[in-house]
């Protein structure tokens, strides 16, 4: 089977969402090959609040792995695959359609049925009915997009995922979860002091931060769903930087004391304080490595900061990058073998990603002022804060450097964004 | 109640953190593979899909602090109401010309065994937030280390970062920046 085709190198999407979204979307790029679909509209969608279809199609597009085929005007727009008359979608160039309806069902509730076809093979690749209540539409949506990405390109979807970032309004921080389309943005916390370093938990269920509303960085570690929040480490001086065991049960924090920053573990809810480096020099950003053995962390220990990893239990540091004089933020890709980290090329901070094994790097980002990256769960995009005329915005490149998007809060800053794991 | 006085030269801690030019490699775009599926057709009945996504509890933070009071820490007549010390570019060695304002404060902090006092240190907002905290922490501990051989005790002094959050930003000039490196003088009660 050949699903993909190979179209136009550079294509330029500018796909603007006003209704629900916080953050305005701007795509631009797109990969050598594109799979061409149909996302025929779905039968009775209007039933529905949001409209389905053009949920996936964008979702879809936003990968920049898919050309989606415009549907209106045509003649017959089926709902299932036994309306569908393939010579009149193969003639457009679809190798692949999608069809669907929603239903009413009792209890105020929809019944969401779609199917994915092989255009050429007229053999259904995947079929779903889902039950759900009005406010699950737009994530059912992602969730049927994920299902189509899956299919057609061997690799997880992310569009049911959810990212954290940090907004700045006025004086006010706040401290944001949305879906990865910036569709349906929630206050996690909020404060008037900064908010800064969110974490997602492994699970998703919770995400550990650094608030500054005692006049001092202080570590958090709250609840999506309960909102209950631990204070897990305020020891005299700084406490930053947390990042996650894989495992999810410790967390690798930042302390000062009196002194310079240095590297320890504690318990998920506090406790349990370990050192992990002992310099005089700053280590801070500290990452686990998937198999959760090593910490890989910033230290000027050699000058200048460069990247560095320790065993996590402590032990002896190596140096890990080599090029350039200002290597930070360390974060592993989901499979563990590649790190990106910022990197000060010539006075302006960029993306970099390395591959672990070869030692060989890349430069991702455009931008001058950008900084903490951050993995999609399937680690085909990655996501940073930029700047955008002054303020602060997020965008996102394509591991391949091949697809930008920039996500923007028309009325202040974003910063410090997460990339949630895939919830099941 | 407290007046300025003249002491001992201070100690000078010398730290330079230099960032500089570097070199990188050029992108080389990837291809995409084609790892089309070749599974036979399949389908799945699943009624709780779409869970719900939501129920996110919001927590909304109000500290106040509270500025009452009439005292010489306030009195903008007198130099300990002067509360944040400069440093240059990429550095955490005090200036000759902060020495009487962080002498006075010694004094304030030698004379008021209660006093607590925390150095909060700052940076401008080139770099990440995360090393900018680590470079801020390096400014208040020199505040803390010249205190520190002024004879204050190590337990009235707590030195903690904002690193650039506190930063005026979009600096076009070097005013602005200047304004960011700053080490900032705090009292408990403030």
């Amino acid at each position: 089977m050949n699903i993909i085709q190979t179209t136009l190198l550079h294509i330029l999407f500018l796909v603007a969402f006003n209704a629900n979204a916080a953050l305005d979307i701007e795509i631009s790029g797109g990969s050598a090959q594109q799979i061409p679909i149909a996302i025929v509209p779905f039968g009775n969608a209007a039933s529905a609040k949001e409209n389905i279809s053009d949920i996936i199609n964008a979702d879809l597009k936003r990968s920049g792995l898919f050309r989606t085929l415009e549907t209106r005007g045509m003649a017959n727009l089926p709902t299932n695959s036994a309306q569908i008359k393939y010579a009149e979608w193969t003639v457009l160039q679809a190798q692949a359609i999608t069809v669907g309806n929603v239903e009413a069902i009792a209890g105020g509730r929809f019944k969401v049925s779609f199917q994915l076809m092989d255009a050429l093979k007229q053999t259904q690749l995947a079929g779903m009915d889902y039950q759900i209540a009005p406010s699950q539409v737009r994530a059912t949506a992602h969730k049927i997009a994920d299902v189509i990405y899956q299919k057609l390109t061997g690799e997880s979807g992310i569009f049911a995922s959810r990212i954290a970032y940090i907004t700045k309004l006025g004086k006010r921080y706040a401290l944001q979860v949305a879906d990865a389309d910036g569709y349906n943005p929630q206050t996690v916390v909020s404060s008037n002091e900064p908010i800064i370093s969110p974490a997602w938990s492994p699970d998703g269920a919770k995400l550990a931060y650094v608030s500054f509303e005692k006049k001092k960085p202080i570590v958090f570690v709250q609840s999506l769903t309960s909102g209950s929040r631990e204070m897990v480490a305020n020891y005299k001086g700084n406490n930053s930087a947390p990042a996650w065991s894989p495992d999810g049960s410790r967390l690798a924090i930042v302390l000062t004391y009196g002194a310079n920053s240095q590297i320890y573990t504690i318990d998920a809810n506090g406790g349990g304080l370990k050192q992990v480096t002992k310099s005089s020099a700053i280590d801070t950003e500290p990452a686990f490595s998937r198999d959760g053995n090593w910490i890989y962390f910033s230290s000027d220990r050699g000058g200048r900061p460069q990247i560095y990893k320790i065993p996590a239990g402590g032990g002896d540091a190596s140096r890990v990058t080599f090029e350039g004089t200002y290597n930070v933020s360390p974060r592993f890709s989901p499979d563990g073998k590649s790190l990106v980290y910022i990197r000060n090329d010539g006075g302006k901070f960029k993306v970099a990603m390395q591959e672990l094994g070869s030692g060989q790097v890349q430069i991702l980002s455009e931008g001058s002022q950008d900084e903490s990256p951050s993995f999609a769960p399937n680690g085909r995009v990655i996501l940073y804060a930029t700047k955008i005329g002054g303020r602060g915005a997020l965008a996102a490149v394509s591991s391949d450097g091949k697809v930008r998007q920039r996500l923007s809060e028309s009325r202040g800053d974003v910063r410090e964004p997460a990339w949630g794991p895939i919830n099941n | 109640m407290n007046i300025l006085t003249k002491s001992k030269l201070l100690g000078v801690i010398a730290m330079t953190v230099l960032l500089g030019a570097c070199k990188s490699t050029p992108m080389t775009p990837a291809k995409v593979e084609d790892k089309s599926p070749t599974g036979a057709a399949t389908t799945q009945v699943d009624p709780n899909a779409g869970a719900d996504t939501g129920g996110i509890k919001e927590v909304a933070i109000d500290s106040n602090a509270n500025n009452t009071g009439n005292n010489p820490l306030k009195d903008p007549n007198n130099i300990l109401s002067k509360r944040a010390i400069y440093f240059d570019y990429n550095s955490d060695t005090i200036r000759a010309e902060f020495r009487t304002n962080i002498e006075a404060h010694a004094k304030y902090l030698k004379d008021h065994a209660d006093a607590k006092t925390i150095v909060q240190g700052n940076t401008d907002e080139r770099g990440t937030r995360e090393y900018n905290l680590s470079l801020g922490q390096r400014r208040s501990v020199a505040v803390k280390k010249a205190l520190n051989l002024l004879g204050v005790q190590d337990k009235q002094i707590e030195t903690i970062s904002y690193g650039e959050e506190k930063a005026t930003t979009n600096c076009t000039d070097d005013d602005c920046f200047q304004n960011n490196r700053r080490a900032d003088i705090v009292y408990e009660g403030d």
